[in-house]
């Protein structure tokens, strides 16, 4: 058997983290992973500089700007692998920060994974970015654009690298602080600015909670007396009792999710993905996310690692709640980057399911399954950073060529955009879920993880998991229909819209980014098991024990996790067998030359067809919309216009369909009603009158002064 | 010389999967025209068909992309690269580790991905309908189908097929209630997936009700042919599937001549048997309206829970 690259590295001697446990002794004769990504990040500062100093609207700015980004985030993503595929562990303690409390950093395995994905997406869509931003229109400011994207790449890596919470906030804020001007990137649309304004307000309330939870933590593990517990370290060297574990996690995991966009906290996703760039929203859904993900698994897994089940429980039912609604949502849109933010709900709650049968499992002492059930989610983690980014990508190339973001102007875009087209479908049937492609191994294993739910001794829990498994199909037939929706309403039939003649293929930048992401998808669904074998030192440092004992023993073609005799499936044997016989099949009947005709659509003899006539996004989702259309608030209306001789030929009949969200009515629109109504009446002590003021004051003071 | 055996069990099994599926289509409508009163036209009938298919010429819409035409093609590959993994003849196939049961329903799911892009690529309102529609049964028919196959494995421990025989048939008959909800589950799923009559007609032609009929409707030719040996092989592998969960009796355990002319004996018997069945539930039953099909697949999702939960409570 073939022993491919990772068992090579793998079999290195693995380095102890104690004396790798090196302080800030810059020897640069040694370069380390940890080094190497401090270098890379500071590197990011090359272009940030560039683009102040020279100004980004010219072309040749744009270019070395974003290959320096291209290039830095690589350089993160090989550090990342480096301490991944070698097992290393290294800390670093930087002399920045507050006075006595210097930024902390630690490169383990886990961000090294982090470090990987993020790194893989940003360096394809740094390359994107040169030929999106060069396309831009010179209105825009293109410079800002080039500013805060470096800032918001060099956060995210940051934020993975912190050991600190007070360097992860830091970090955490910059992010979501650049994250925020790039969203409000077209500052000149109200729609922009909403959505802005509206993320900026998800964003905080989360980093507040999250505040609130490491004070929580850092105060248990040293008192609330000194500064030290600060530091990671501290708090995963404590124990914590449930209590107080409870209130930190449940405040750290409503955070979280409001970043990663579980629902109910989701509202925000749909709204800024679409207005920002869409290299932007393809980091900030394939990457920024993930983020969010990593601080729940770091936190859970890492620094309280005890916990009570009903954790995971909580996890795992918001998590398929996500995914059923998430594509559900998603399938009735007919925006199209919309449609990709729903999408990313869906996925999030996928990732989730894993991550919360994961805590389940630790809690009941199962650490194999546990493993097999965070490899799922992470799995798909990363898998979804590429297709996702991929189809952002796409999106992106779209709305460049068609300037237009509803899916009903378009359609037989794949005559115009051959290669956008491809690539598209590469990451529709990589999202569907579908082989040979990477989001089928994610979806599949995590099915694995909930058909173990047997070996659980809790009763209920035996018998709620595997309809979890239920939903989860469900949730991926879905997903099939709303990327075969998105994909047929864009690309094939015939043009809906006017401009078909202006649509042109985007240029060669954006054309590479994507084929290395569309490359990558491809390469995660038929190698599995090397990629499995990188993610199980991340497992063995959290649990003991690694998966690829069992997932190796058929060799690197066969994906076998846990037994052999549970469930295996070969990636490259099924892509194999697939194209063997689909081109035999192809010689055979073209050994008689048959010729092809090409003549006008039949359609049954039915004359006189026109592009109105086709299905499009709204009709084609009428069937699922009217069986799960009690989850939404739906209003539709169809109103004929005035007839002329007889009712039965009606001049013009309009057709008006809403969808919303049921969350909004019964979380969010509670909550600004109660804001407003609080504001109005704190505006009765306000009437403008300076000595009405001075009363106020003087009350102040003297109610103080009793007090005191 | 041993891989050479494997080899030929393999090519055998394809072999079987590319001939008999035909004419057990053939025997379902050979029973059907007896089972209402009219002469058949025999069980070589779908031979005929194809055949006469394969020799024409194609007539291609003049804005069918790449899509339209590769698709005939993946249909029938994904379909027999499923047959190659199916337990049909031997149990022992050389390819069955490469995919598990969840595979085999993804790949399924892969094939009708690409004919809902087909039907929706020439831009009539028949082919877009035709695949909002079917994309529509197939989201309510892959949790019930992935339910009923995961009570099967939950009682084997096991997603891969081959176990799943192997469990079943060295184990003994025993009668779980579990397998009985999951068997009448997986038969209503069937019979939705295999676009059979009360969910979709495949005979229909130019009704408001077709689903499969209206995304193939502007091929023609070879790409025909392709797709309706295709949808056969799938009609056959879901009854091979069927065959392998519920009635693993039969399939050889060894490769011997011996063993594998039983189970091809044994394959014909039960068939012949499924085919009497459908043609009972199809000429029983008339087309259901679109809307009634929640409650239709709602039905076979509740067996299948069902099942799980004897499962859980009875063993």
């Amino acid at each position: 058997m073939i022993k491919p690259l990772a068992f090579c590295l793998t079999k290195k001697p693995r380095y102890s983290s104690a004396r790798l446990n090196e302080k800030l002794a810059m020897d640069f004769t040694m370069i380390s992973p940890i080094k190497l990504s401090i270098l890379s990040i500071a590197a990011f500062i090359i272009p940030v500089i560039f683009a102040i100093v020279i100004g980004g609207s010219r072309r040749l700015t744009i270019y070395i700007s974003f290959s320096v980004s291209a290039l830095a985030s690589l350089s993160c993503a090989i550090a990342g692998l480096w301490a991944l595929s070698n097992g290393i562990t290294q800390q670093l303690t930087l002399p920045i920060g507050l006075p006595a409390l210097p930024f902390h950093l630690r490169l383990d395995q886990l961000s090294g994974f982090f470090m990987v994905i993020i790194g893989l997406l940003s360096f394809y869509v740094s390359i994107y970015s040169m030929g999106y931003v060069g396309g831009l229109s010179r209105e825009l400011p293109t410079r800002r654009l080039i500013v805060f994207y470096n800032l918001f790449v060099a956060a995210m890596f940051v934020v993975v690298l912190a050991d600190d919470a007070l360097c992860f906030l830091v970090a955490w804020e910059v992010m979501a602080g650049a994250s925020y001007f790039l969203v409000m990137f077209e500052d000149g649309r109200s729609e922009s600015r909403r959505a802005a304004y509206l993320y900026m307000v998800m964003a905080h309330v989360g980093a507040v909670l999250i505040l609130l939870s490491f004070g929580v933590m850092a105060g248990v593990s040293t008192g609330f007396e000194n500064f030290t517990g600060y530091t990671f370290d501290a708090m995963r060297a404590m124990d914590f009792p449930v209590k107080w574990a409870t209130a930190a996690f449940l405040l750290y995991f409503i955070g979280f999710s409001a970043k990663a966009g579980v629902i109910p906290l989701h509202v925000w996703l749909p709204e800024a993905h679409p207005v920002a760039p869409s290299n932007v929203s393809a980091l900030m859904s394939g990457v920024m996310l993930k983020i969010a993900i990593y601080g729940i698994v770091r936190f859970t897994f890492d620094i309280i690692r005890v916990y009570p089940w009903w954790w995971g429980a909580l996890v795992l039912v918001l998590g398929l709640i996500s995914a059923v609604m998430g594509v559900l949502f998603a399938l009735m849109q007919h925006d199209i980057k919309k449609l990709l933010a729903y999408s990313s709900v869906e996925n999030v709650g996928i990732i989730l399911i894993g991550i919360g049968l994961s805590m389940i499992f630790t809690s009941f002492h199962l650490p194999v399954m546990a493993s097999l059930a965070l490899v799922a989610g992470l799995y798909h983690t990363m898998n979804h950073a590429m297709f996702k980014g991929l189809l952002f990508m796409g999106a992106g190339a779209i709305v460049h060529a068609v300037h237009d973001r509803k899916m009903d102007n378009m359609g037989g875009l794949i005559r115009r955009l051959p290669w956008t087209s491809v690539l598209f479908l590469v990451g529709s049937i990589s999202i569907s879920g579908l082989p040979p492609f990477n989001g089928f191994v994610s979806e599949w294993l995590t099915f694995q993880a909930l058909l173990l739910s047997p070996s659980l001794p809790n009763q209920l829990m035996k018998l709620l998991i595997p309809l979890g498994a239920a939903l989860l199909a469900l949730t991926a037939a879905l997903a099939s229909a709303t990327f075969v929706k998105t994909f047929g309403v864009i690309f094939l039939g015939n043009n809906r819209g006017a401009n078909q003649h202006e649509v042109t293929e985007s240029g060669w930048a954006m054309r590479i980014a994507m084929m290395l992401a569309a490359f990558t998808c491809l390469c995660f669904g038929i190698l599995p098991t090397i990629v499995i074998d990188w993610m199980d030192v991340i497992t063995e440092r959290l649990f003991g024990t690694k998966l690829n004992t069992t997932s190796g023993v058929y060799g690197w073609m066969w994906l076998t996790p846990v037994d052999p005799e549970r469930a295996s499936y070969s990636g490259p044997l099924v892509l194999i067998g697939i194209i063997v016989v689909c081109s035999i099949t192809y010689l055979l009947l073209h050994v008689r030359a048959g010729n092809i005709r090409r003549a006008p659509v039949w359609d049954c003899g039915f004359q006189k067809l026109n592009h109105k006539m086709q299905y499009n996004a709204i009709s084609f989702s009428m069937p699922i919309r009217r069986i799960f259309g009690f989850l939404f608030k739906i209003k539709e209306q169809i109103r004929v216009s005035p007839q002329q001789r007889h009712p039965a030929f009606p001049v013009k009949s309009n057709y008006y369909l809403r969808i919303r969200d049921r969350f909004w009515g019964w979380i969010y629109r509670p909550i600004v009603d109660i804001v407003f109504l609080l504001s109005r009446k704190a505006s009765l002590l306000q009437h403008g009158r300076i000595h009405l003021y001075l009363i106020y004051s003087f009350v102040t003071i003297i109610v103080l002064l009793a007090m005191l | 010389m041993r891989s050479l055996h494997f080899i030929f069990i393999e090519v055998l099994q394809v072999m079987i999967v590319l001939a008999l599926a035909p004419i057990f289509s053939g025997w379902v409508d050979m029973l059907k025209c007896w089972s209402q009163g009219r002469t058949s036209a025999g069980v070589l009938q779908p031979y005929r068909n194809i055949a006469k298919l394969f020799i024409k010429d194609v007539v291609l819409a003049e804005n069918a992309s790449w899509i339209f035409r590769f698709t005939p093609y993946f249909v029938f590959g994904t379909a027999v690269v499923v047959g190659c993994v199916i337990p049909i003849i031997s149990m022992n196939l050389f390819l069955a580790p490469s995919a598990d049961i969840i595979v085999i329903v993804a790949l399924f799911a892969t094939a009708r991905f690409f004919m809902a892009l087909a039907g929706m690529d020439i831009g009539t309102a028949f082919g877009g309908m035709g695949a909002s529609r079917e994309m529509m049964i197939a989201s309510l028919t892959e949790p019930a189908i992935l339910m009923a196959i995961f009570t099967v494995s939950l009682e084997s421990k096991s997603t891969s097929l081959y176990h799943i025989v192997q469990t079943f048939y060295l184990g003994g008959m025993v009668l779980r209630p579990s397998i009985v909800f999951a068997a009448i589950a997986f038969i209503l799923v069937v019979i939705a997936e295999a676009g059979r009559v009360p969910v979709d007609n495949p005979a229909t032609h130019l009704e408001l009700t077709m689903v499969h009929e209206a995304m193939i409707l502007e091929y023609s030719g070879r790409h025909l042919a392709l797709i309706q040996w295709g949808s056969m092989i799938r009609f056959f592998l879901f009854s091979a599937l069927g065959i392998a969960c519920f009635l693993p009796w039969g399939i050889a355990a060894a490769d011997t001549v011996g063993e594998i002319s039983v189970s091809l004996f044994f394959i014909v018997i039960k068939f012949a048997v499924i085919g009497v069945v459908v043609v009972l539930i199809e000429t029983g039953l008339a087309k259901m309206r679109l809307f009634r099909l929640t409650e239709f697949l709602g039905a076979a999702f509740l067996m299948a829970t069902l099942g799980m939960i004897c499962f859980f409570i009875l063993e």
